[in-house]
This record gives structure tokens, C-alpha cells and sequence, in this order.
């Protein structure tokens, strides 16, 4: 499986990301912002950072980048798109996932481990995934996804909530919340659920010796539902 | 503006500098001139009251492939790998304004690291404030904390660790220190000693503006009330052009375009110039018209002065200006040739077709100040004779909870989440254990780094002091697994006109260099930070050392949880009860005097050593030096990590059970080790005549001190860990 991880001026995550998409058996390039054409792939990932210094707005500025055109033509003929953190607020920038992400509730930077909770397995990030809740990793300082009221009500018609932030126990309640986001909200598809934008790193999850190994299962169960599929 | 005596004072020099000035001149300078002498000249940049003494630590070691004198310094960490790291202060301009302060502080020694070709891998840093019932503390530690994170964060390097402290001597001058590790192959270190003639000078990175000028001055002056108004000397930091200077100056250091390499920091433009060209004992010209300003119509003098935040200078190859243009050019950054090297072993600078400088480079560097400041010895104090009734009122219990959610002690959670601690996914040890520690990426290697200082005993007595920061930080490092390779320090002192001040700056430094040479454990980069006073009231003592050590196999590395239940507890080294000076004696007897522990080089290296064999050959769960609150302290972090409790044994020792349990005597470490490994564990240690008992053993959930008195683990936890977030919000 072929997957390309675009860096844009100010990403930081996009070696990481490189690294764990070949560790679970991606044949990964990375592609720069400025190049016009994405090589062929099967998965595209916006990896974390602080593309432009999040100047003006998060994710605003690397959304008009050039190879950005290629991405979403990727994305709207239903190619997996995956955006990280960063990637993530580029994502909604571009608008290819719906809502905005705002300064975090308190006000500070976060890092450290959340569990998730997938809403529901129905699509092929979190298809056949033999855990419910996952210990992933955040750190982010714009993480606290909102959205109108009549956004929320289709997001939520359409299936569109990917994960939650919630306890051990899989508990979706406010006290699990890191940084304020409207439901508990972790990330979130587009209505085709081929696009996938959340604020948790897998790739910093890949190894029993960092922070734990449930990216680990997060990327095995991608590629191979990638394979499946295809 | 013609100059005299009195524009030179206004410039911070004093009379009879600008005498020598004049003298080595053979004319009077002009501003400008006057303004680069300046800035040459100063404590920050000169080194002028510190060189004498700085000159007898030691800098050389197997391990050392560069020492103090370049960007950073560089260590050998085998398989043509090397490590280049340096610690820094940004005390000045972090109490004025402390965002920018930190941030650029941040950034300003991760540019001296990646300068030499190194892709940084770590940061840490070392903070202290004044008193938190100050009405500045809270704000300024916020400050602080949101401006190392802002930058590092933004560069996407981890910060591993660091170190807190809160003491009302630092009410009107708190410290900033932050260290930076990067990792290079050893062929391809960069230096900055310019070489060859007529080779272009070229200037890279964000354009220069009027930020920051005198910066290097105000950081070589004391504070008085009107420092609010130094406000413009305060850099202003912009992460994510350093981010991509630091990938443009990487992708040209992959070919062999550049000669000599330096970052614009204290001093900008003028201190790189003149560094590289003394360096490589060449001239300067440079045209400043082709500089890249922010600002119209900026002067030379400013020009020169400026401190700009991520620039560098760099001398090419004559012929790739093309090459190292393009890779610029796709980063979004400025590049320009702005002059060249020559043999007139002058810096000459032209404005408008004007020759608007020329001073001979060595005027400026070896002929720079040099002063042989008058110091006061620190005699040791008394010991103080604690009656054994001064206890007897005493709860346990009541003190553990003081001590351990005491500002020095309590958990730091709250400023380490700030920081991106995971990115670079390498960091296998987090903030809060006794070293930071990150794999060498894709090898089995991994390094692990601490940053320690203790003023409290280096005021006590500044050469016991000086020794038992390099002890302590050494004893970091081992307790992780790591073999201790050399050190870097940031000496934060009050003003060296101050015989007393300068006498806590010797004896620091003799102390350090005691313990850094016995211990095979040198200096291999540092910084000097006098003047952190406030009209005459200087901080404590407070030497921070940064130390690097290396882990083989990661897979080896110890943390401090408690691992297992029924596996035993063992101390190694000999608890005396030294009480003065401990955090016990200062805030529960509220005694301030007394000698510090004692430091036993002999002991340390001997139990450091052996500690490491232990873990070489498997034998250690966990590991956790003893440093403040001693023992009891030590033992419940272990505890609060593991979740489990322990069972003590009552202390075999005939010292007092407090004294046993809070004395802050040196060289101690706890370990964890299974049962069936006890007699060798035991055997190995007496073979190498280290002191060591058997402390209680592991159990559920409680901390059994004594048959009255027993803690729950999760009451430990909240001792320790809501004080820093309820002070913060409240």
C-alpha cells in the first residue's frame, strides 16, 4: 500500500508520521507543499505541526498550498485522507470535514495520553479494530472542535463523529474532556467517511517503550482494511 | 554624534575601558565603533570578570571531541554518532518580559546547536522564581512557561525535563536557563573559524530590525526600579522561521558549500562577524546596505547592534552562492552576500559607499578586559546541634504533607504538559523522573539528560555547593541507566563588583570542577549570567549544570516506580543525618543556617558505579536518587509513580527516626530488586565496599512508616500533586 505524508513550512510531525506508516507496512513519500500533483497513493496524511506558524489562523494559510488542489480532488473522488492535529485544523480549513478548532478550554498547550472511543466501526479507520476504547496521545493547543448547532445535528445524522475523548471505561463525560470540544469530540469524518480529521497522535503510540502501543493497532488494522478493500 | 567619556559610560563601559579603547584605536572611535566595543566588551559577551577562573575547570576527556569555546559543545557517543549540547541564561530579559524572554532564550541555544550541523533532540530547562506569595511570581512563571512551550512546541522538539524552584531571593531577578541536545554524525560537525580569503560572507534567515539593541549590555547590568523601561531590549522570537532556518541550514549542510557557520545571537551581527574573522585570524568587510532590514532607514549603529531572533552568518565556498540561494529561496528565507573574508585582520563595515568602521578584530577579542575581581572566602558554618526533643511534637504524617506539597518539591505536571514532551516519537523517559531520556533515532542508543542546581547550598557554602550539583546531577543520570559523559553550566550569580558575590562565583566554580574532574565528568560548554541583582540585593548561588550520559540498550533504562509487590527496597549509601540545610530543617524547625551536606567524591563515584554494574547485569526494578526532603521523599515519589506502597524496616541505624528519614546526606540512591537476586545484589555491593541496607519491601497500597503511622498512596498523590494547579488558579 502506497501512502504520502505532505510537509508543509512549519510541519513537525511528518518524520514521525513517515516512520510509523512504514513500520506497519506503507510504502510512504513524502511530497512537498509546493509540488502540484500527489504521487499515486492510497492513503494521503496531513501530519501535525505548525504549518506557517499557525499565523493567521491554524491550518488557514497550508489549506491554499499548492498540492492542497491535488488533495482534495484525492478527497472528493474517495480517497483516504487522513489529517493529524494540525492536519486536522488544515482539514476543516479546507473545509472537507465540517466545524472549527478553537484555543483549548484552559487556555495552555496539552500533552499527554487520552483514551478515545471510536462512535462506531463502520468505516475504514475503525473497521474490525478489536479494541473499543484506545489510550492515544494529544498535544495541541487548538483542539477544542466547535460547530453550529444545525451543523451538529447533521454531522451527527450522518454519522460523521469519528471518536470521543473519554475515560478507561470508555465514559464520554465533560471531566474527560481535555480541551473543551463541543460533545466530547476527538475527530471527525466527512459525510463519506473517507476523510478522517482528529486531534490525537497515533504515531506517537508504536512502541511499548513511548507512550504506549495503540496506534500500533490503529495503523496494522488500517492497512489491512486498505487491503481488503482495495 | 562625536564621542566622549561620558557616551561611553551611557554604553555601560567603564572610564578607563574607554581609555584602552582609545589607547588600542590610536584615535577616538565614532558610534558605531563605540557601540561594537560596547557590545564586544560587556560581561555577556567578554566573559571579563569569569575567564581567570572558568580556566581551571576541566574541559578535556576521551569523550570530548569539542570543548567550551565553539557554539556548544560536543561529546562521542560511539558509532560515529555525537551528541552537541549547551545550557544558556535568559535571566534579564525573561523578568522584563517574560514570554518573549523565555521563548527566545529557547531558541537561541537551539540555534547554537543546530549551528553545528546537529538536528536538535531535547530541550530542558532550569527555572526559578521569587516567593509564590509575590505578586509577580505567578505571572511571570505563566509567562515563562507559555513561552518555552510556544517556541519549542512550535519547533517540534521535545522537551524531556527540567527543574522548579520558588525562593524569595530571586523576587526581583528570576532565572531562565534552557539546554538544548542535538545529534550529529561526527564528520559532519560544523564550526565557526572562518578560513580562506575573499570567501563570501552571507547572511541568512529573518530580516534584522531594532529589536533587541543593547540586549547583551542590559544583560551585563543590574536592575533598579526603572527596568520596565529596557522593555526594547528584549528580543522578539519567531519559532517558525527558526524551524525553517534550522531545515534550510540542515539541507546545506548535507554538501560541503559552507566553511564556517555562526548564529546570530548576543550581539547579532557584530559578535558572529568578529568571532568567525578572530577565529580564523582573518578580516571582515561588510557592506551593510546588502543586509535585509524590517525597517527603513536603519543606521549602521543599529544595524550592528541588533539582536534580531534567527539569523546566521555563514562563509561559503566561493562559487556555490547559487546552490545555497536556492535551498533559501524554497525555505522562504533571506539570503544575501554580504561581504568577504580578508587579510587585513580588520572588521571594516561600509554604508552608503562609506567606510563607516574599521577596528583591528584582535582589539576587540584578545585584548578585551580581563579583571581579577577581589573575592570573599565562604567560611563553613557551624553545625547546628538539634535537640532530640525538637521532635518529639512532631507527626510524620504532618510533615510528609508539608514537605511534599511544598512549591520545590510538589509534582510540576502542570508546566511539563505545557511542553510537547512525545514529538520526534523518541522520548522513552518523560519529565518528572530523575533524567529525561530519548532513543538515538532508529539505533538501540539512547541519551538520557538532567539539569540540577541547589542555591540553597551553594549560599550555604559555595564549594560544597559547587560539588554537589555535579554530584547530584551525575547521580541522575546514573540512577536512569545512563553512563555519565560531561556536563554543561549556567552560572547565575549577582554582581561580580560585589567581593561576596564574586567570592560564591569562585568557590561555585572550584566546587564544580573538583567534582567534574573526580568524577571524569567535564565541562565541555557553558554561560556566565552576573548582575542578577536588583540595586544590591543578589540572588543565591545558583550554578545549574546540565549533564549528558549514555544508555547502551535502551531497553535497559530504570525508572523510579515501584514495579512489583514483595520485591525488597534497598538503600545504597550510608544515611548520617545531616539535617542542616535539609528542606526538614528550613521549613518545619524554620532554621536557615548550617553547612550543607558534606560531598564525598569517593563514595559518589564508587556508588554511582556499582549502581550502574547492578543495572548493567538486570538486577534493578527501579531507581531513584535521594536528593531534597531525603529519604521519605524519595520513597514516595517512588511509590506515588509505582501506585504501590511499601512496608519500612525499622532503621538500623542509632540516628533519631526523623533524622533517618528527612537528613539530605549525599551519594544515596533506592533501589527495587527481586528476592531472588537479593545475595548477589548484596554480594556485588560488598565486593565493592559500598554502604547499603535493606530499607522494607514492597506492598499494595499504603507507605507503613512505623506502627503508628501509615499513608495511603492515594493521599501521598494528593499531597503532591494539587498544589502546583490550585496555586495556579487561584
Amino acid at each position: 500500500m502506497k501512502s504520502s505524508v505532505i510537509t508543509f513550512p512549519g510541519s513537525n510531525c511528518d518524520r514521525d508520521m513517515d516512520v510509523a506508516l512504514n513500520k506497519f507496512g506503507f510504502k510512504n513519500k513524502m511530497v512537498w507543499h509546493d509540488d502540484n500533483e500527489l504521487p499515486k497513493s492510497d492513503l494521503v496524511v496531513l501530519p501535525g505541526g505548525f504549518s506557517y506558524g499557525d499565523y493567521l489562523r491554524c491550518g488557514s494559510m497550508a489549506s491554499k498550498s499548492k498540492i492542497m488542489k491535488s488533495v482534495i480532488n484525492f478527497a472528493k473522488s474517495g480517497g483516504l485522507v487522513m489529517g493529524i492535529c494540525n492536519g486536522f485544523q488544515i482539514l476543516v480549513e479546507t473545509g472537507l470535514v465540517p466545524g472549527v478548532l478553537l484555543r483549548n478550554k484552559y487556555l495552555e498547550f496539552i500533552c499527554k495520553n487520552v483514551f478515545i472511543k471510536p462512535a462506531n466501526k463502520k468505516n475504514l479507520y475503525f473497521k474490525n479494530i478489536d479494541k473499543n476504547i484506545l489510550e492515544f496521545h494529544i498535544a495541541h493547543n487548538e483542539g477544542n472542535y466547535f460547530c453550529t448547532n444545525d451543523q451538529l445535528k447533521e454531522i451527527e445524522d450522518n454519522n460523521q463523529i469519528a471518536i470521543y475523548y473519554c475515560n478507561n471505561k470508555g465514559q464520554i463525560e465533560d471531566k474527560f474532556n481535555p480541551n473543551g470540544s463541543i460533545k466530547n469530540i476527538a475527530g471527525i469524518f466527512n459525510k463519506e467517511k473517507n476523510v478522517l480529521g482528529m486531534m490525537p497522535h497515533p504515531e506517537r503510540m508504536i512502541d511499548q517503550c513511548l507512550s504506549g502501543e495503540d496506534g500500533s493497532l490503529f495503523f496494522k488494522n488500517l492497512i489491512n482494511n486498505i487491503k481488503n478493500a482495495s | 554624534m562625536l564621542v566622549n567619556e561620558n557616551i561611553a559610560i551611557e554604553h555601560g563601559l567603564k572610564s578607563d575601558e574607554y581609555k584602552k579603547i582609545c589607547k588600542l584605536l590610536k584615535r577616538t572611535p565614532n558610534l558605531t565603533e563605540l557601540g561594537i566595543f560596547s557590545a564586544m566588551w560587556n560581561e555577556h559577551c567578554s566573559y571579563k570578570s569569569s575567564r581567570l577562573h572558568l580556566k581551571k575547570l576541566p574541559t578535556k576527556g576521551k569523550k570530548v571531541i569539542q570543548g567550551p569555546g565553539e557554539n556548544a559543545g560536543v561529546i562521542d557517543i560511539e558509532d560515529g554518532d555525537a551528541i552537541v549540547f549547551k545550557i544558556e541564561s535568559h535571566n534579564h530579559p525573561s523578568f522584563i518580559e517574560p514570554y518573549q524572554g523565555a521563548a527566545t532564550g529557547v531558541g537561541g541555544i537551539m540555534r547554537d546547536v543546530f549551528t553545528m550541523g546537529a538536528r536538535p533532540i531535547a530541550n530542558l530547562n532550569s527555572i526559578h522564581f521569587g516567593s509564590t506569595q509575590h505578586k509577580k511570581t505567578k505571572n511571570l512563571l505563566r509567562g515563562v512557561v507559555h513561552g518555552i512551550g510556544g517556541y519549542g512546541n512550535c519547533m517540534g522538539v521535545p522537551t524531556i525535563a527540567g527543574q522548579t524552584s520558588f525562593d524569595s531571593s530571586y523576587n526581583g531577578n528570576i532565572l531562565v536557563n534552557a539546554m538544548t541536545l542535538g545529534l550529529v554524525k561526527k564528520n559532519k560537525i560544523f564550526y565557526s573559524k572562518a578560513a580562506g580569503l575573499d570567501k563570501p560572507v552571507i547572511y541568512v534567515g529573518s530580516k534584522t530590525g531594532r529589536d533587541g539593541i543593547h540586549g547583551a549590555s542590559m544583560a551585563s547590568a543590574s536592575f533598579d526600579e526603572k527596568i520596565e523601561e529596557k522593555k526594547p531590549t528584549v528580543q522578539v522570537g519567531d519559532p517558525f522561521t527558526e524551524k525553517l532556518l534550522l531545515e534550510a541550514c540542515l539541507e546545506l549542510m548535507e554538501g560541503d558549500s559552507i566553511i564556517a557557520i555562526q548564529d546570530m545571537g548576543a550581539a547579532g551581527l557584530t559578535s558572529s562577524s568578529i568571532e568567525m574573522a578572530s577565529k580564523g585570524n582573518l578580516g571582515i568587510e561588510i557592506n551593510l546596505n546588502k543586509v535585509p532590514c524590517r525597517e527603513s532607514q536603519m543606521t549602521p549603529y543599529e544595524i550592528m547592534l541588533s539582536e534580531s531572533q534567527e539569523r546566521m552568518l555563514i562563509i561559503l565556498e566561493k562559487g556555490k552562492e547559487e546552490l545555497a540561494k536556492k535551498i533559501f529561496d524554497k525555505w522562504n528565507l533571506d539570503f544575501s552576500v554580504i561581504g568577504k573574508t580578508t587579510n587585513s585582520k580588520n572588521i571594516e563595515l561600509f554604508f552608503d559607499n562609506k567606510q563607516v568602521a574599521k577596528i583591528p578584530v584582535n582589539t576587540l577579542v584578545e585584548n578585551s578586559p580581563m579583571y581579577d575581581r577581589k573575592w570573599k572566602k565562604t567560611k563553613l558554618p557551624k553545625k547546628n546541634k538539634f535537640k532530640k526533643d525538637v521532635y518529639n511534637d512532631l507527626k510524620i504524617q504532618d510533615i510528609l504533607k508539608k514537605i511534599l506539597s511544598n512549591p520545590n518539591i510538589c509534582s510540576k505536571e502542570w508546566i511539563w504538559q505545557q511542553y510537547d514532551h512525545t514529538v520526534m516519537g523518541d522520548t522513552i523517559q518523560k519529565p518528572g523522573g530523575d533524567s529525561g531520556v530519548v532513543r538515538v533515532h532508529g539505533t538501540e542508543k539512547a541519551v538520557a539528560a538532567s539539569v540540577d542546581s541547589s542555591a540553597v547550598y551553594c549560599w550555604a557554602h559555595p564549594l560544597t555547593g559547587g560539588k554537589q550539583v555535579v554530584a547530584e546531577n551525575w547521580r541522575n543520570l546514573v540512577s536512569v541507566g545512563a553512563t555519565p559523559i560531561a556536563i554543561t553550566n549556567c552560572l547565575n550569580f549577582g554582581s561580580p563588583e560585589n567581593e561576596e558575590n564574586m567570592g560564591e562565583f569562585v568557590e561555585c566554580v572550584q566546587g564544580i570542577g573538583e567534582a567534574s574532574k573526580y568524577l571524569n565528568f567535564p565541562v565541555v560548554s557553558g554561560n556566565v549570567s552576573f548582575y542578577n541583582q536588583t540595586k544590591e540585593v543578589g540572588i543565591k548561588p545558583t550554578p545549574s549544570i546540565g549533564g549528558v550520559g549514555l544508555i547502551k540498550d535502551y531497553k535497559k533504562m530504570i525508572t523510579m516506580d515501584f514495579k512489583e509487590n514483595n520485591n525488597i527496597v534497598l538503600i545504597i549509601g550510608k544515611t548520617e543525618g545531616h539535617m542542616d540545610q535539609s528542606l526538614f530543617a528550613r521549613i518545619i524547625l524554620d532554621k536557615k543556617n548550617g553547612p550543607p551536606p558534606e560531598v564525598n567524591l569517593f563514595n559518589e563515584k564508587n556508588n554511582g558505579q556499582s549502581l550502574l554494574s547492578l543495572i548493567e547485569k538486570g538486577l534493578v526494578k527501579s531507581a531513584h536518587d535521594i536528593s531534597l526532603g531525603g529519604i521519605i521523599v524519595a520513597l514516595s515519589k517512588m511509590c506515588i509513580k509505582g501506585n504501590r506502597g511499601i512496608k519500612l524496616n525499622k532503621a538500623k541505624n542509632l540516628i533519631n527516626e526523623i533524622e533517618y528519614l528527612f537528613a539530605e546526606d549525599q551519594g544515596r540512591y533506592i533501589i527495587e530488586i527481586n528476592q531472588k537476586d537479593l545475595n548477589e545484589v548484596n554480594k556485588i555491593l560488598d565486593k565493592n565496599s559500598v554502604y547499603h541496607e535493606e530499607l522494607g519491601i514492597i506492598i499494595e497500597k499504603d507507605m507503613i512508616i512505623n506502627s503508628k503511622t501509615k499513608v495511603s498512596i492515594d493521599e501521598l498523590k494528593s499531597y503532591n500533586t494539587n498544589w502546583f494547579s490550585n496555586y495556579m488558579s487561584s
